[in-house]
Parts: C-alpha cells; sequence; structure tokens
C-alpha cells in the first residue's frame, strides 16, 4: 500500500507548483529561484525520460541544454523580439543536433555510451567557447531581453513581472511535464520500460531496440532543449558554462537524488539541489568542494534518492 | 611552410603522448573495473602541484620520481575508501562520485596552492633549444617524449611479461573467472587503479614543466583522453595508445591549415571511427 494515493499526490505536486509565488517567498527563497527550480527540474524529468524509464545512461544533456538556449538567445538578440519564436528556434536547433548525432551512438551500450555523449557534448561547448564573434565566445551572449508576449487580446508582461515570468515557465513545463506522462503510459512508453528491464528480451518480441532508444533521446534531448531556452529566458543571458560537462553532471544527480525510478522525483531532487547549492555559494567560496562532496555523500549513501527510499518504506 | 609543418607535427606528438599517458591510465582502469575515472584530470594536477612543492627539496628530478607515487598512493587510498564500494553498481553511480571527486579535487588545489597560474622550473639546460634552425624542439620536449615512451614501454613490459600484468589483463576478459583461480581481485583492481593514477601523476608533472600550473590543467586534457578511448576502442590498451597519438598529430596538423579547428578535429575523427566501425579501431567485437 502506497502512503499516498497517486492522484492525490499529483494534485498536491500542482497545488504546491502554483501557489509557490505566495509561499516559497515566506520560507525565505525568492521568486527567480523558483523559476529556476522549474527549468532545472524539467531538465532533469527530461533526462530521466531516457535515464530512469529507457534505461541509457546520458552524460551530455547539457549540450541539447545549452543549444536550445543559444538558439533562443541568438535568435532575440539578432534575429526578431518575439519569445515564442525564440523558443521554437531554440528547441528546433536542439533537437536537430540530437536527431543527427543519435545514429551515432545509440549502437553502444552502459558506460561506452555515456563516454561518447560526454564527448559530443563537449562538441558544442567548443564551438560556443571559441566562435566567440557569433556565440560572445566565454563572455557569453548578453545585452538582449526576453519580451512581452502578445496573446491577441492582452499582453502577458513576462520581462518585468517575476511571478508572470514564473507562470509562463510553470505552464511550459506543465505542457512538458504533461507529454511525459502521456508517453509514458502510451505504448510507446511501455516498449521503453520493456527496453530498460530486460533488452534481449525486447529484442527476441520484435523490438527494434535501437530504433527505440534513439526515438527516447531524441524526445528527451527535445524537452531539455526546451528547459534550455527557459533557462537563458530566465536571467536574459547565456554562456558556455550552460553547455559544459559539469551541467550535464548536474542534471543526473538532480534525477538520482529525487529518484530516477519515480516520475516526480527530478522535481524534488532539482528543488533540494538548487537550494543547496544558493544557500551554500552565498556563504562560501568554496561551494565547489560541498557540491563535490554532495555527490560523492549521495552516492554512498542515499542512491535510490528521496522518492525511491520512501517507495521502498512503503512497499516493506 | 615545411618548418612550419614540422613545429606542429612535433607539437602535435608532444600533445599526442599526454593524451596517450591520460588515456591509458583511464583505459587500464575502465577495462579491469569498469568505472569511468572523471577525476582523473585532478589526480594529474594533483601529481604537478605535488611536484612544484617537492622541487625547493628534491629539486627536478627527484620530483619528477616521488610525486607521481605519491598521487598512486593517494589513487590507491581513494580506491580503498570510496571507489571500490560500487564495483558491480550501475556505472551511473562510479561516474557520479569521481565527478564529484573532480570538483572537490580541483577546488581543493585552488585552495592549498592558490587560484594564481604557478610557474614550474625545470633545469635550464633542458630547457635550451637543441638547434637555432628547429627553434620550437626544447631538450625539454625531447625528453618528455623520450620519458613517455620508456613509460608506455615500461607499461606494455609489465602487462605482458610480469605476473601482475597477466592478471590484469586476465581480469579485464573475465575478471570473474580470475577471481575463481585465486587471485585476490581486490587487490589486483586497488593496484590496477594505482598504476592508472601513477601514469596520470607523471603526465602532471611532465604537463606542468611546459604549460605552468592551474588548478584546472586537467580539464583540457580529460576531453580528449576519452576521445583517444573511444577511437581507439574500448578494452585495448595499444588502441588507447594509438588513438591519444593519431588525435594529438591530427589536431597538430590542422593547426597549420585551419587554426580554428584544431579542437574540432578531433571530434569529426571520433563521429568517423563511429559511423564506420562503433567499437573502435583496435577495439574488440561486442565487448560495449
Amino acid at each position: 500500500m502506497p502512503i499516498i494515493d497517486k492522484r492525490a499526490a499529483n494534485l498536491l505536486v500542482w497545488l504546491l507548483l502554483v501557489t509557490a509565488p505566495y509561499w516559497f517567498v515566506g520560507v525565505g527563497g525568492y521568486v527567480e529561484l523558483g523559476s529556476r527550480i522549474l527549468i532545472y527540474a524539467l531538465a532533469a524529468m527530461a533526462l530521466n525520460f531516457l535515464l530512469g524509464y529507457t534505461g541509457v545512461l546520458s552524460f551530455g544533456h547539457a549540450a541539447y541544454f545549452g543549444l536550445g538556449g543559444y538558439g533562443t538567445a541568438m535568435v532575440l538578440k539578432f534575429l526578431y523580439p518575439s519569445t515564442p519564436l525564440a523558443m521554437l528556434a531554440g528547441i528546433v536547433v536542439g533537437t536537430v543536433a540530437a536527431a543527427i548525432i543519435g545514429p551515432l551512438i545509440v549502437r553502444l551500450r552502459g558506460v561506452y555510451f555515456a563516454m561518447c555523449t560526454i564527448a559530443f557534448g563537449q562538441v558544442f561547448y567548443f564551438i560556443a567557447f571559441q566562435w566567440s564573434s557569433v556565440t560572445g565566445g566565454d563572455d557569453g551572449l548578453s545585452a538582449w531581453q526576453r519580451q512581452p508576449i502578445n496573446l491577441g487580446f492582452t499582453t502577458f508582461d513576462i520581462l518585468h513581472d517575476n511571478k508572470a515570468f514564473y507562470y509562463f515557465v510553470l505552464a511550459v513545463f506543465a505542457l512538458c511535464v504533461g507529454a511525459m506522462a502521456f508517453l509514458l503510459r502510451s505504448p510507446f512508453g511501455r516498449t521503453l520500460l520493456a527496453i530498460r528491464e530486460n533488452e534481449r528480451r525486447a529484442r527476441f518480441l520484435g523490438i527494434p531496440v535501437d530504433r527505440h532508444i534513439w526515438m527516447s533521446w531524441v524526445v528527451s534531448c527535445f524537452f531539455v532543449s526546451v528547459a534550455g531556452c527557459l533557462y537563458a529566458l530566465l536571467s536574459d543571458f547565456i554562456d558556455p558554462r550552460a553547455i559544459r560537462w559539469d551541467q550535464s553532471g548536474n542534471f543526473v544527480i538532480m534525477a538520482v537524488l529525487g529518484g530516477m525510478r519515480s516520475f516526480w522525483g527530478p522535481l524534488i531532487g532539482a528543488a533540494i539541489f538548487l537550494v543547496l547549492q544558493d544557500y551554500i555559494s552565498s556563504h562560501t567560496e568554496n561551494w565547489m568542494s560541498f557540491v563535490g562532496l554532495f555527490f560523492v555523500l549521495i552516492v554512498l549513501f542515499f542512491p535510490r534518492g528521496v522518492l525511491g527510499l520512501i517507495q521502498r518504506k512503503s512497499a516493506s | 611552410m615545411t618548418t612550419l609543418l614540422l613545429f606542429n607535427v612535433v607539437n602535435g606528438l608532444i600533445i599526442g603522448a599526454f593524451y596517450a599517458l591520460m588515456a591509458l591510465g583511464l583505459s587500464l582502469i575502465l577495462n579491469l573495473s569498469g568505472v569511468i575515472n572523471f577525476a582523473h584530470g585532478g589526480f594529474l594536477a594533483i601529481g604537478g602541484y605535488l611536484a612544484y612543492t617537492l622541487l625547493p627539496y628534491l629539486g627536478f628530478w627527484g620530483a619528477l620520481v616521488i610525486s607521481p607515487f605519491l598521487v598512486a598512493f593517494i589513487g590507491v587510498a581513494v580506491e580503498r575508501v570510496l571507489i571500490r564500494r560500487l564495483y558491480g553498481r550501475d556505472p551511473l553511480y562510479s561516474l557520479l562520485l569521481t565527478f564529484g571527486l573532480a570538483f572537490m579535487i580541483e577546488d581543493g588545489t585552488r585552495f592549498i596552492w592558490g587560484a594564481q597560474s604557478k610557474p614550474f622550473q625545470i633545469p635550464s639546460w633542458l630547457a635550451a633549444p637543441l638547434s637555432t634552425d628547429l627553434f620550437f624542439l626544447t631538450g625539454y620536449r625531447v625528453f618528455m617524449m623520450a620519458l613517455v615512451a620508456a613509460v608506455v614501454i615500461g607499461l606494455f613490459v609489465i602487462l605482458n611479461r610480469t605476473r601482475l600484468g597477466l592478471r590484469i589483463r586476465a581480469g579485464t576478459l573475465d575478471l570473474e573467472t580470475v577471481s575463481v583461480l585465486g587471485v585476490n581481485v581486490r587487490v589486483l583492481r586497488n593496484l590496477n587503479f594505482g598504476l592508472g593514477i601513477y601514469l596520470a601523476g607523471l603526465a602532471g608533472v611532465l604537463a606542468s614543466g611546459m604549460l605552468g600550473l592551474q588548478p584546472t590543467v586537467g580539464d583540457n586534457l580529460i576531453m580528449p583522453s576519452f576521445i583517444a578511448i573511444i577511437v581507439g576502442g574500448l578494452g585495448s590498451l595499444p588502441g588507447t595508445l594509438f588513438g591519444g597519438v593519431l588525435i594529438g598529430v591530427a589536431s597538430g596538423i590542422t593547426t597549420v591549415f585551419f587554426p580554428a579547428a584544431s579542437e574540432a578535429v578531433i571530434y569529426v575523427i571520433m563521429a568517423a571511427v563511429l559511423i564506420v566501425r562503433p567499437r573502435g579501431l583496435l577495439g574488440e567485437e561486442g565487448r560495449f
């Protein structure tokens, strides 16, 4: 018997998210941090689509996150001041890159897959870093702004109103999360679970495993690039650090920390990670050591994550 | 033009030697324990900094000999305390753990030795160019290449001629059988990890003589080392060696014709290898 009913849990999560700008500040947070948690949660949940539900370890998701961000930033800075259009461009760039790289790596498994995703992820870091005439190099792309969204009958001012931006992020988050939940419940999602549980058996059943892993990879990178777009919009800024391998590691640790076998796990992981990071980096210069120590402690003592622990307790 | 080309080929060979040294250590650990050691670059930095600290007491040669052993000792300790617990578990966890370690080491070196770049003094007779025509060919560079070559030959002699090497190679193929035959696999993996870290430490000392010292010195070397392993083929040490030298020289030659692409070319090589031969140039079929 689970402790709480699944529907009640879902309702609770959404209720907390919708009311967050009102209670989060009360407990010492600020609205921007709330938006950042949602964005990272989306990225970690997208990664978990691949990691937790397909059983494939990617350590290079920051690349597609960053591509989404750079795509968005460049359209807004150089081409056309429209937030939705810029996001669309970012998403297309990230997803297409993933779709092209996918076939090179889906034949690989385990550690080898992880290593190749890391290495390919670095390609985009180098491009962002080296091609400074376009990407701004190490300094990143700044001096541009997200634009208010014109809904026809009214404009939604996400530029000046932090809360409005939070709700914009929440709306995108809800769409993406809903889509992922729908996909996971579909026959496609069940097939992915079958591959995760026993790849050889899935293959014997006639499932084209490599193609499914490729599809799962592209879906996952699609959602991660959505998160990347929002990330660039959040601070009207993007730089190569958004795309580097340590960012990929952050996504993975968020998924693991929250519990990668549960749908909401990465959200909880992202919240804990970012709140801690926010707290630590404002108190010490050596926050990197603490983050590293955090990684080590989670792996050694907490590998199932928060929700994994709860589920196991309620199962016994 | 010829001089320029030669200059960059030699440069590429040296960089390739570093990649190969790093990648051989990574590969040893990966083959026997299934762990991708993200902290390898960190161990490299420790090697350089320890040599820097030892230099006033032991001189260059003393530091060069002692420092890699100290780093290997640290590596052995880290394996015993942390990494050993993760064998047999999802590779995800060892990746995350070494990832965290890499953070801690980078921050630790910055805390102890400072963020500023430190010079590393090499003997002056080594720093001088060998001839005026080939001004780039300093004694140090020749010495480095010779030393790396000697160490690599030594490594292969250990692997092919000693009992420890035999066990490491056998364990790479089938660790369970090796264990059943009465070899203490825990000790074997421990020593093997130390051997891999020793190579990183040595690369660290040599690199700091050429590039100076920064906490992030390993960062630029670790990604190409991964690529060297992928290109050469997982499970094959000669492949790793070949992969490292290949991408080093390739990026050196590219520097002559199209400098901006010198980093990109190694990724192009990796992509080409993965398309044509996913297991890597000298990798075995069906290992991963």
